[in-house]
């Protein structure tokens, strides 16, 4: 079972793999977006692993929805909102359960993901953290290991995808050929998560 | 947060404008611009919400949340955004349903047009529905 400690430690987890893959992510960022997504992230995140110091939600829920709103509150670019929702929607949807298994996770992670497709009216294909999350979501109902698989593979699959949303769809045909930073972090995002399970 | 000089509400209660952009000085400038464009009387309440705190591009919804309480007459507020984190954040911010105020509305509009439609509109005492049908029809003005 997970409780409020184990989500606590997933964000602590993805706080310091941001801080240490900010570079690469705002030179991911650099060729199609506005080289800020590293910076915009690594400033979320420190603030959610500042914040979960300070305070100790007790359920996994209440800490994904603190975590979510230090997000759309610091990080200043899209992916605040973005992922800021993707954390209130999951947390949310845990309700105020003091434990949850994996397989309440992946569906509640389910809900999340789709109120992010929702938010930012991306589907699967068109260069987002979608191509990351969706394939992750559908691998948790296996294994946490399984999610950070089909979550890496999915932000490589990216790759040869021309944008259809956000700043890099300006770029059309010459978005194609590099790896979206959004699906990047999010993968980021759940490679911590299951580095937490100890998979 | 402080509204655009000049740009008070009166006795009425009109319909609070909030003008979010990337760039502190775009959102500053189209309200100036959309009030000045409202003629004299009595103007609808404008606040921009610009750029990031501490400066530099992007969003905050802290700005954002500070200029819709300060448009709020009680008339509602129709926010109005230039593109992407811009909107992403008044959306996220809706759906958490405490962060605006009761009758906080996302408008669909082309952002200087729309501003300047929705200022003079909401400038004559007209609802919230009228304001953002006015703003919406900005998208139809063709130039050529």
């Amino acid at each position: 079972m997970l409780d409020a400690d184990f989500f606590r430690r997933w964000m602590t987890a993805t706080a310091a793999s941001v801080d240490r893959e900010a570079e690469r992510l705002t030179a991911l960022d650099s060729p199609i977006g506005d080289a800020d997504h590293g910076s915009n992230l690594q400033r979320g995140f420190r603030a959610v692993a500042a914040t979960l110091e300070k305070e100790a939600p007790e359920t996994p829920g209440a800490v994904l929805m603190l975590a979510g709103r230090q997000l759309i509150s610091t990080v200043g670019g899209a992916s605040g909102p973005l992922y800021g929702t993707l954390l209130r929607r999951t947390g949310k949807a845990l309700g105020d359960a003091a434990e949850v298994d994996q397989q309440e996770l992946a569906r509640a992670l389910r809900t999340g993901v789709d109120a992010v497709m929702q938010l930012g009216g991306a589907a699967p294909g068109d260069k987002t953290m979608i191509d990351t999350l969706v394939p992750a979501v559908d691998a948790l109902g296996g294994s946490f290991a399984a999610a950070r698989t089909a979550a890496e593979e999915g932000a490589l699959s990216t790759t040869p995808l021309q944008a259809r949303k956000g700043r890099a769809s300006y770029l059309g045909e010459r978005s194609i050929g590099h790896q979206d930073p959004g699906a990047t972090s999010s993968a980021l995002l759940i490679a911590a998560l299951a580095e937490t399970a100890g998979e | 947060m402080s509204d655009v000089p000049g740009t008070t509400g009166g006795g009425e209660k009109l319909v609070g404008i909030v003008l979010v952009s990337h760039s502190a000085a775009v959102a500053a400038s189209v309200a100036e611009l959309a009030t000045g464009l409202a003629g004299g009387g009595t103007t609808a309440p404008v606040a921009p919400a610009g750029g990031i705190e501490g400066g530099g591009f992007g969003t905050s919804s802290e700005l954002i949340s500070a200029a819709a309480a300060a448009v709020d007459r009680g008339a509602g507020v129709a926010v109005l955004a230039d593109l992407g984190s811009a909107v992403l954040t008044v959306k996220a911010l809706l759906a958490e349903g405490d962060e605006l105020p009761a009758g906080t509305r996302l408008v669909d509009a082309p952002f200087v047009e729309g501003a300047v439609a929705a200022v003079v509109t909401a400038s004559t005492g007209a609802d919230l529905a009228a304001v953002e049908a006015a703003a919406a029809d900005a998208y139809g003005y063709r130039k050529v």
